[in-house]
């Protein structure tokens, strides 16, 4: 298969949910016996069968956790470089139908946001921008990279998806790892959410991973915003999705995330709610169905749901997030993308980490080249 | 009973290698690294902050009971792990390093031949090259041949604590290396240790095994045991193993 849209068009949304919802008991029992689980196995775990095992299943994925990750956990922090943003994405306070202040961050204002977030001891940062080609495209991107590269040992981006060649730049800039979220796989109801501009085309989306995988990227995070569409179908391809690319690009490290849609100027209502629960079972899902695999959760979840999950299979976090440019220091005041849940300060969320006698990790990756 | 071993200009007398990650936090760390008595203690360059002094776990590690052995840990290229043994001299003043090149990124499996490229160029710039690889003897011999000081076989892949599943290729590296042969990732026990000392190892090198269990520090110190007991068991030689009973006392001796 040249490219894993090949494999996803042999997929029907409808009959890959049935076959999920089918699943039974005794599927569940013998997935949770496997030392190696296949994606029926998966479905099977992230089915309503599933959901009387779920102590099991997080007791399962905090032993294999605590095994392969040891007692740590790693600290990141989004920076947002813009919000201006040429697409319209019904869930999101960026889209261009929403009439709020835009504003993209000079340099002068990038390093003012990194000096705040050194100072609280930030070593992995995730840049963030709209897509807006003209203005935040990818020299401003190759720009800010190059700008900060010297201040972090881990640069991380989430803006929109590039070609090729333009991911091999930023590599060589340092850039570390990219996440791209496909929102949901369910081909109709991503036109309908994304009506207009460069992100209506879901099959670039859909092939970016491939794009970033020949760019021989060290990481590639993936993932789906819960609330668009059937969580558990959506959850079914990311796994598929995964698991082509592990085969295909072996020298790649995957992460997956796990956004639930939350409240924003936009005010879309989620077609699906993924519960506390549910969102417990596909975490406990994924580690089961793969023990290496980096498992992030964001500050878009309430602080007590994530001082439990902490130790159920989440390898990353963050805290004390912005999401409008220049939050932390520069324009604190302006309009966030999405209203975050838990607002503990940096230093509250590393102490509730020890507390749960885990191990803060600023620092875990370095790019030994020169350049 | 009980030699020391010898790698480079440093002798050792404790046959148990440690490393430093996946503790609950850096001061359960240097408990443990003491409690095992272990005097090399391997540090991965990628977690740490080599020019800063107060970096939290490398100022826990400044003891004169502790060896460094940095590790180039997270490189999928000779190019960088030679750049990044380069910086952790400078910084660290050691000339000793681990060199762990793994390109693939969820089994951290070893690329035998950046291995090897890597290990012949480190050795021509000065360093004591300590390269973990995997249980294959042949690699092992070219290594032995571009100039390392020793070879650091697999056991079960990295964090597995699977035990010895590599044990007969193990046995081939043993029988035949000049170079001290120290059995690195897949202990999970104190008796996996012991075994594999008892096969022949010069030493092991264990990390997950102590630093995830329930109690790191005892843990430690059931290692430094069992190190202890395998090596005196592997000086001591073993009886062989027979499938037959045999009387202790021969049924021929009366004829003497």
């Amino acid at each position: 298969m040249s490219n894993f849209k090949a494999i996803f068009d042999t997929y029907n949304w409808d009959t890959t949910l049935k076959s999920i919802f089918d699943k039974t008991t005794a599927d569940v029992k013998n997935a949770l016996e496997k030392e190696k689980l296949n994606l029926e196995d998966f479905k099977a775990l992230i089915s309503p069968a599933g959901k009387p095992f779920l102590e099991e299943m997080a007791q399962k994925s905090q032993r294999i956790t605590k095994n392969k990750f040891g007692n740590t956990i790693q600290m990141y922090a989004p920076m947002y470089l813009s919000n201006e943003c040429q697409n319209i994405c019904t869930y999101c306070g960026f889209s261009i139908t929403n009439k709020i202040p835009r504003r993209t961050l000079t340099d002068a204002e990038i390093l003012k946001e990194v000096t705040f977030l050194k100072k609280k001891g930030y070593d992995h940062i995730l840049l963030v921008t709209g897509e807006a080609n003209k203005t935040v495209g990818i020299d401003y991107i190759n720009n800010a990279i190059e700008l900060i590269r010297s201040k972090f040992s881990n640069i991380t981006i989430e803006v929109q998806p590039l070609d090729q060649k333009e991911y091999e730049l930023l590599i060589e800039s340092g850039l570390y790892a990219v996440l791209v979220y496909q929102e949901t796989y369910h081909r109709e109801a991503y036109k309908k959410h994304h009506p207009k501009g460069k992100k209506s085309n879901f099959d670039y989306r859909l092939d970016t991973p491939d794009r970033l995988g020949k760019a021989e990227i060290h990481k590639i995070g993936l993932g789906a915003l819960f609330g668009l569409e059937d969580w558990r179908a959506d959850s079914f391809f990311t796994a598929l999705h995964l698991q082509y690319l592990q085969k295909k690009y072996w020298k790649t490290k995957y992460s997956i995330s796990f956004p639930r849609l939350r409240p924003h100027s936009g005010g879309l209502e989620p077609k699906v709610t993924m519960t506390d629960a549910d969102l417990v079972q596909l975490i406990c899902a994924f580690r089961l169905l793969d023990e290496n695999l980096e498992l992030s959760i964001s500050t878009r979840e309430s602080e007590r749901f994530r001082n439990h999950i902490v130790h159920l299979g989440i390898t990353s976090i963050s805290a004390e997030s912005k999401t409008n440019p220049g939050g932390y220091s520069v324009a604190p005041q302006s309009l966030e993308q999405f209203e975050i849940s838990d607002e503990r300060s940096t230093e509250e969320v590393v102490e509730m980490l020890k507390n749960n006698n885990l191990e803060v990790v600023w620092k875990d990756w370095e790019q030994f080249e020169k350049v | 009973m009980n030699e020391k071993l010898e790698i480079a200009d440093k002798k050792f007398t404790s046959r148990l290698f440690t490393g430093t990650g996946k503790f609950s936090s850096s001061k359960l760390m240097k408990e443990s690294l003491l409690a095992s008595e272990s005097e090399l203690i391997t540090v991965a360059l990628k977690r740490v902050d080599i020019k800063n002094e107060e970096d939290d776990i490398l100022s826990h590690l400044n003891d004169p009971r502790i060896n460094l052995l940095p590790n180039t840990s997270g490189v999928r290229t000779a190019k960088e792990a030679i750049f990044a043994a380069e910086l952790s001299r400078e910084a660290l003043e050691t000339n000793w390093v681990k060199l762990e090149i793994h390109p693939d990124p969820r089994y951290l499996l070893p690329d035998p031949i950046e291995t090897l490229k890597a290990a012949e160029e480190l050795v021509k710039l000065g360093f004591v090259v300590m390269p973990y690889i995997h249980a294959d003897p042949v690699l092992c011999k070219r290594l032995e041949q571009v100039g390392v000081q020793c070879v650091m076989p697999l056991g079960a892949p990295i964090g597995s604590n699977k035990g010895l599943k590599t044990q007969e290729f193990l046995e081939i590296i043993i029988e035949q290396s000049n170079v001290p042969v120290i059995v690195d990732a897949g202990i999970g026990a104190p008796s996996h240790a012991a075994f594999a000392m008892e096969l022949g190892a010069d030493a092991v090198l264990v990390n997950t095994a102590i630093a995830v269990s329930k109690n790191p520090v005892q843990m430690a110190k059931a290692f430094k045991i069992a190190v202890k007991a395998g090596r005196m068991a592997y000086e001591a030689k073993l009886a062989p193993i027979s499938q037959k009973a045999e009387a202790s006392s021969p049924l021929t001796s009366f004829l003497n």
